[in-house]
C-alpha cells in the first residue's frame, strides 16, 4: 500500500498530460467528425465577423432617418439596390438594423452565456464536491428558481427594473443558472469517487486544489455545452421582452426590429424584407447553439454517439 | 404514498418561495411600500378598505402572513386601471389561457409522437436527414415570429383568418359555454392555437425519436420480433407504448411551462389571457393586477409539475419511489 501511494502523483502526472492531449484533440477532431457541430461553428463565426465588421458592411446608422433625392422621406421603400432590405415607415435602412443586430445579440447572448455558465459551474462543483448542509441549500434555491414562471419573471423584473439590456442578462441568469449547476453536481458526484481524486487526496492536496485543479478541468465541457444553449436562450428572451416593449429603446436588436414592425404594421403592409430577415438570424443563431450542444454531447458521453 | 406526499410538499414549498420572493419583490418596486396595493386611481373609500384588508400601515412581517392568508382566500386587492377586484379579472382571463395552451399542446402532441415515431422508423434516409434541422429550427424560431408570419400571410395576406381577439366586435353570448363553443370563438383561436402548435411540436417529435430508437434496440422488442410479430405489430403495441413516457410526462410539464411562453403569442393575437393581462398590467404599473397573473401562472406550473411528477409513476412500472422490492 506504501508504495503504491508513494508511486500515484508520480503516475498521475504524465497520465493527466496524456488525458488533455487527447481531450483537446477530440475537441479539435470535433467539427470535422460531426458535420452538425462544424455548421454551427461556422454559423457563429460568421455573426462574430458581421458584428465586428458591422460599420463596413452597412454604413448607414440604424437609426438615421433617411431622405430621397427629392428631399422626401424614404419611408416604406421597397427592397432594392440602394436599400438591399428597403425602409421602414420612418426612413430607416432595414438592412443597416439587421447587421447592427448582430452585436446587441452578440452582447447579450455572450454575457448571458458567461454568467450563467460560471455561476452554474461554481455551484455545480461546491454542492457536489462539499455535499452535506451546502448541498441541500444551494439545490433548494435552485429548485427554486426554477418554479418561477421563466418569461413572467423575466417581464416583470425588466419592467419594473427598468428595461435594459443588463437587466435582461440578469433575469435571464437568475433562471438559467440552475440547470447547469444540477447537471454539473450530478457529474461531480461521480468524479469524486475516482481513483485519481482519491489518490490526489492521500497525497494531501487541499480540497479546494483537488476541486479546481483535478475535476473542474474534467467538467468543462459541460460548462461549454451550457454555455452554448445560453446564448440562444438569451438572445430569445431579449427578442420576446423587446416584442413585449419591455427592451432597451436605445440598442438595436432584432427583437426592436421585431417590435418596430409589429407595431407600425408591417404585417397588413405584406413588407415581408422587414420582419422576415430578423427572425431567420434569431433562428440560425439559436440553431448553431443546438448543434454545438449536439456535437460536444456526442464527443464526451460516448453512449449517445451514432443514435 | 409517501412519495406522492412527498412531491406535493416539495412543489407546495417551492410555490410558496415564488409567493415570498413575489411579496418582497413587489415591495421594493419604486414608490412607498404601499404603492404595491393603492395609488391615486382608486376611490378613496376603495384606498381605505385595501389599506385594512392588507394591514399596509402593520410592521412588513404582519404583512407578509396577512398578505397570505389573504392568498388562501383569492384576496389579491384592486386593479388600478380596472377598479375591479385582481381575482375577478383573472378568473375572466384564465380560461381563455387554458383552452389555448390545452389546445395547441393536444394538437402538437398528436402531431409530434405520430411523426416522430414515424422518423424514427425512417432512420438513416433522407427524409429523416432533411425532417431533423427543420424541427429544430421550430424549436429555435421566437414563438411571437411564427405567429407575426402566420398572422402575415394567413390574415392580412389571404384574409382567412381574423387578425386578433377572441370575438368579433357586437358578438353577445347568453353564457361562458355558448362564447366558447361559438364558431366565432374557433376561428379566431385557429391562428394563435397553431403559431404554439408549431413552436410545442418539437419537443415531443425529437423526444419520440430518441425514445423510439433507445426502445427498439430492448428486449422485449427482440423478443417480440423472434415471436414472428409484424414489424408494424412490434412498433405499435411494443416500441410506441414503452417510447410514450417520457411524452406523457414532458405533456403535463409542459402545460405549466407554455402557460409563461404563452405571453408573447398572447399579445400578438390580442388574445385576451393571463399573459397578455400580465404584459399589460406590467406596462400599467398596475402592480396588484400584475402579482395576480403571475402568481396564477407559477400556480398552473406547480400544479403541472406535481401532476407530472403523478404521471412518471404511475406509468413506469419500472420506477418504485421508496417500495421495497
Amino acid at each position: 500500500m506504501a508504495e503504491r501511494l508513494e508511486a500515484a502523483p508520480r503516475a498521475l502526472r504524465p497520465g493527466r498530460r496524456v488525458a488533455i492531449v487527447a481531450l483537446l484533440r477530440r475537441l479539435a477532431a470535433m467539427p470535422l467528425r460531426d458535420p452538425f457541430a462544424f455548421a454551427g461553428l461556422l454559423i457563429y463565426a460568421l455573426f462574430v465577423l458581421v458584428a465586428i465588421f458591422a460599420d463596413q458592411l452597412a454604413p448607414v446608422p440604424p437609426l438615421e432617418i433617411l431622405f430621397t433625392g427629392t428631399g422626401k422621406l424614404a419611408a416604406n421603400v421597397p427592397p432594392g439596390t440602394e436599400f438591399p432590405l428597403g425602409t421602414t415607415n420612418l426612413g430607416r435602412d432595414i438592412y443597416a438594423q439587421l447587421v447592427h443586430g448582430s452585436r446587441s445579440a452578440l452582447a447579450v447572448g455572450l454575457s448571458a452565456a458567461i454568467v450563467v455558465s460560471s455561476v452554474g459551474t461554481i455551484v455545480g462543483l461546491v454542492a457536489g464536491y462539499f455535499g452535506g448542509g451546502v448541498d441541500s441549500l444551494l439545490m433548494r434555491i435552485a429548485d427554486m428558481a426554477l418554479s418561477l414562471p421563466f418569461l413572467p419573471f423575466v417581464i416583470v423584473l425588466t419592467g419594473f427594473l427598468g428595461a435594459s439590456t443588463t437587466n435582461i442578462v440578469l433575469a435571464v441568469a437568475l433562471l438559467l443558472w440552475p440547470n447547469s449547476a444540477r447537471v454539473i453536481r450530478s457529474q461531480v458526484l461521480t468524479l469524486r469517487e475516482r481513483a485519481y481524486v482519491e489518490a490526489a487526496r492521500v497525497t494531501g492536496a487541499s480540497r479546494w486544489r483537488i476541486l479546481f485543479v483535478h475535476i473542474a478541468p474534467n467538467i468543462m465541457p459541460l460548462s461549454f455545452v451550457y454555455a452554448a444553449i445560453a446564448i440562444g436562450w438569451a438572445i430569445i428572451t431579449e427578442a420576446s421582452v423587446s416584442f413585449l416593449g419591455f427592451g432597451d429603446s436605445t440598442s438595436v436588436s432584432w427583437g426592436y426590429m421585431l417590435q418596430d414592425a409589429f407595431s407600425s404594421q408591417a404585417l397588413s403592409r405584406g413588407q415581408y424584407a422587414w420582419f422576415v430577415p430578423p427572425g431567420l438570424c434569431i433562428i440560425l443563431v439559436v440553431v448553431a447553439g443546438f448543434f454545438i450542444s449536439r456535437g460536444y454531447e456526442e464527443v464526451f458521453m460516448p453512449r449517445l454517439r451514432g443514435r | 404514498m409517501r412519495f406522492v406526499l412527498e412531491r406535493f410538499a416539495h412543489n407546495a414549498v417551492a410555490l410558496l418561495a415564488v409567493t415570498t420572493i413575489l411579496f418582497f419583490m413587489f415591495r421594493l418596486m419604486p414608490g412607498t411600500p404601499l404603492a404595491a396595493y393603492i395609488n391615486e386611481n382608486l376611490s378613496a373609500e376603495q384606498q381605505q378598505l385595501i389599506l385594512e384588508q392588507f394591514g399596509l400601515d402593520k410592521p412588513m412581517w404582519q404583512q407578509y402572513l396577512i398578505y397570505l392568508a389573504n392568498l388562501v382566500r383569492g384576496e389579491m386587492g384592486m386593479s388600478f386601471f380596472q377598479k375591479r377586484p385582481v381575482i375577478d379579472v383573472l378568473l375572466e382571463t384564465l380560461p381563455n389561457s387554458l383552452i389555448l395552451t390545452l389546445t395547441s399542446l393536444t394538437i402538437a402532441y398528436v402531431f409530434g409522437v405520430l411523426a416522430g415515431a414515424w422518423l424514427a422508423w425512417k432512420r438513416g434516409s433522407w427524409v429523416e436527414g432533411a425532417a431533423v434541422p427543420v424541427v429544430l429550427a421550430t424549436r429555435a424560431a421566437p414563438e411571437f415570429w411564427i405567429g407575426m408570419v402566420l398572422l402575415a400571410v394567413l390574415s392580412f395576406n389571404f384574409g382567412w383568418f381574423p387578425s386578433g381577439g377572441a370575438s368579433s366586435p357586437g358578438m353577445i353570448y347568453t353564457s361562458e359555454w355558448q362564447r366558447i363553443f361559438s364558431l366565432d370563438y374557433l376561428h379566431h383561436l385557429v391562428l394563435p392555437v397553431l403559431t404554439l402548435a408549431v413552436y410545442l411540436q418539437g419537443l415531443p417529435l425529437l423526444l419520440m425519436r430518441s425514445n423510439m430508437l433507445e426502445v427498439m434496440h430492448e428486449e422485449f422488442v427482440t423478443m417480440a420480433r423472434m415471436k414472428g410479430f409484424s414489424e408494424w405489430r412490434i412498433v405499435i403495441r411494443h416500441a410506441a407504448r414503452n417510447a410514450l413516457l417520457p411524452v406523457v410526462t414532458a405533456f403535463a410539464l409542459g402545460i405549466g411551462l407554455s402557460m409563461g411562453g404563452n405571453v408573447v403569442v398572447e399579445t400578438v393575437f390580442s388574445w385576451p389571457g393571463i399573459g397578455r393581462m400580465l404584459v399589460l398590467a406590467v406596462a400599467n404599473l398596475d402592480y396588484p393586477l400584475a402579482q395576480g397573473a403571475f402568481l396564477m401562472i407559477a400556480l398552473v406550473l406547480a400544479i403541472m409539475n406535481f401532476v407530472a411528477d403523478m404521471l412518471y409513476m404511475a406509468l413506469d412500472p419500472r420506477v418504485t419511489h421508496g417500495r421495497k422490492a
